[in-house]
């Protein structure tokens, strides 16, 4: 794992890494991922990958309007709100 | 005295839940800064709470299950009204709109919710160092850590600050610092316990449990907390048997598994004393047999690509704009970087970029996808084992709990703790530690009794016996 791909994983996680961190994390993950080579000697062709342990699928409950959280109280507790909403800085002129 | 034997008394009106609560309050004040268990201690509300099962006893009402029982929350579960941090600064201040779904049970039970304990931030770690409000010390030793990441919790019922605590397990977050301070600690199967209102970490491996000073009180709690919750779609739909019912059933006839390939690492003094387990098993009738389950060395590798894959996403939602921390910059792209890089600790950011690149475009096949397969021949030797043994005996912790500070900068050295619980949590496992007597410098050792799934009575009847033992 070189400093750019750690640079890169910290933009799509979005985290403005400091140079010191992204060249700590450099080292340390490409420890990990050494350490996690030892799966490669498995034969897993065959071997179905297991998401979840226990199997439920479709957990549904009719389509009725039930007690929720009450918006005043959520609202309170978010940095910036107006209006009944969350407030966010502007969203265009994303420097991507 | 057991939890069952403070209910009978409050309920008879012998003693008051008010004397009890104000008795914990005093002893959390004697060592508040010294062991720093809490993150935060619900005084008023407990108190109130108190206070209110001794006026449903004067009533004649029925103040619950768990009437008087103080209990400790890990502080990853909501609770309306009082500060969730999850030792994280991104929550510093948050108060949830709600309660978690164990935490509203307690309530209805007459248990009394004293205070959130400390963790490893977002449950990520071993020893409960990686708080951002400081470590936990072992009441037993303080110069050494409580384990983790459910430290705060174990800490409190090891010290006595409350009756019985509920933690959270993704890889062994109750088990391990249950063996390190000395007290039971149970991760029941998943779905077992409602996880709403449990703050995420890895949904497909999260699952909360119990802290107590004994087997039959850990039974009393999953027999309350335990069951269908409709608001957490992963929780198993059917009702499960009690578990104090059969705590008196002894082992004659069972099967317990010793793991012949287990992984190497456990130190001499914990080796030991689980085969003191094993012989005072085969005493009280049961049959120790040799079983395989060739995978389990491999769960570590799977647990740290699928943990922090699922964490990544899950933790996604911490983003400066619904709750908690926000650094305010031009854009909300800005915004976004700027209030993750300052309200995540390291161990967050490097388990987050950890995932975030086993997940990544180019790499999910090789790191995420394949984990997932070794998640299946886990579970599969495990079922394997489970046809030859009804129980498997491990250590729950390599070692005694260890210095504070001593696994350093190195990441993996704080992972292998938890070589031998890990497992449990990928295959849906139930798992528990029971403190078997001591080890190096007189500190406890832990043994872990895992079944199959659902097979928490058979656990029980382990653990009960292995108590009995002891005694």
């Amino acid at each position: 794992m070189t400093a750019a791909d750690v640079a890169k994983v910290a933009r799509l996680a979005r985290l403005d890494v400091t140079a010191e961190e992204l060249e700590r994390m450099t080292v340390q993950l490409d420890g990990m991922l050494e350490h996690f080579a030892d799966i490669d000697a498995l034969d897993l062709h065959t071997v179905e990958p297991m998401t979840q342990p226990y199997p439920l699928v479709n957990v549904l409950r009719p389509d009725v309007v039930q007690p929720c959280l009450d918006r005043e109280e959520v609202l309170a507790a978010a940095p910036s709100a107006e209006d009944g909403r969350f407030r966010v800085p502007p969203i265009i002129g994303l420097d991507l | 005295m057991g939890i069952a034997e403070t209910v009978a008394q409050v309920k008879s009106g012998a003693v008051k839940a008010d004397f009890l609560f104000e008795q914990k309050l005093a002893l959390i004040a004697s060592r508040y800064t010294e062991i720093h268990a809490f993150n935060h201690v619900m005084a008023d509300e407990a108190r109130a709470a108190a206070v209110a099962v001794d006026e449903a006893v004067a009533r004649g009402d029925d103040p619950g299950p768990l009437a008087g029982v103080t209990v400790a929350l890990k502080d990853n579960m909501c609770t309306r009204g009082v500060p969730t941090t999850c030792s994280s600064k991104i929550l510093e201040g948050w108060r949830p709109p709600y309660d978690g779904t164990v935490v509203s049970t307690l309530k209805t039970s007459g248990a009394i919710a004293i205070g959130k304990t400390n963790l490893d931030e977002f449950a990520m770690g071993s020893s409960t160092e990686n708080s951002a409000f400081g470590p936990t010390r072992n009441p037993l030793d303080t110069n050494r850590v409580p384990g983790g990441s459910s430290g705060g919790s174990a800490a409190s019922v090891a010290a006595g600050f409350s009756d019985v605590a509920l933690g959270s397990d993704t890889g062994g977050s109750i088990r391990q610092p249950a063996a390190l301070c000395g007290v039971v600690g149970v991760k029941p199967t998943y779905g077992y316990v409602s996880r709403y209102g449990l703050v995420a970490f890895a949904s497909s491996l999260d699952q909360i449990g119990p802290f107590t000073t004994s087997v039959a009180d850990a039974a009393l709690m999953l027999d309350v907390i335990g069951g269908h919750d409709p608001l957490d779609s992963t929780s198993i739909p059917q009702a499960h048997p009690s578990l104090v019912d059969v705590l008196g059933q002894g082992v004659e006839g069972l099967r317990i598994g010793r793991i012949t390939d287990l992984p190497e690492g456990a130190d001499p003094d914990v080796q030991e004393r689980l085969e003191v387990a094993f012989d005072a098993l085969r005493a009280q009738g049961a049959t120790i047999v040799d079983v395989q389950v060739p995978a389990f060395t491999f769960g570590l590798t799977a647990y740290y690509l699928i943990a922090p894959a699922e964490a990544s996403s899950n933790l996604a939602r911490y983003d400066g704009v619904r709750y908690g921390l926000r650094v305010e910059a031009a854009d909300t792209n800005a915004m976004y970087g700027a209030t993750r890089e300052a309200g995540f600790g390291d161990e967050v950011k490097r388990r987050i970029m950890l995932g975030t690149y086993a997940l990544s475009a180019g790499y999910y096949d090789a790191y995420y996808g394949k984990a997932l397969k070794v998640r299946r021949l886990i579970h599969d030797d495990f079922d394997r084992a489970y046809q030859q043994a009804d129980v498997l005996l491990t250590p729950t912790s390599p070692s005694v709990a260890f210095e504070i500070g001593s696994k350093g900068d190195n990441p993996l050295a704080m992972y292998l703790c938890d070589t031998y619980t890990i497992p449990t949590n990928l295959a849906g496992h139930p798992g528990m530690s029971v403190p078997y007597g001591t080890g190096a410098h007189g500190l406890p050792v832990g043994v872990q009794v895992l079944a199959g799934t659902l097979q928490e009575p058979t656990m029980f009847r382990v653990a009960a016996s292995l108590e009995r033992s002891l005694a």
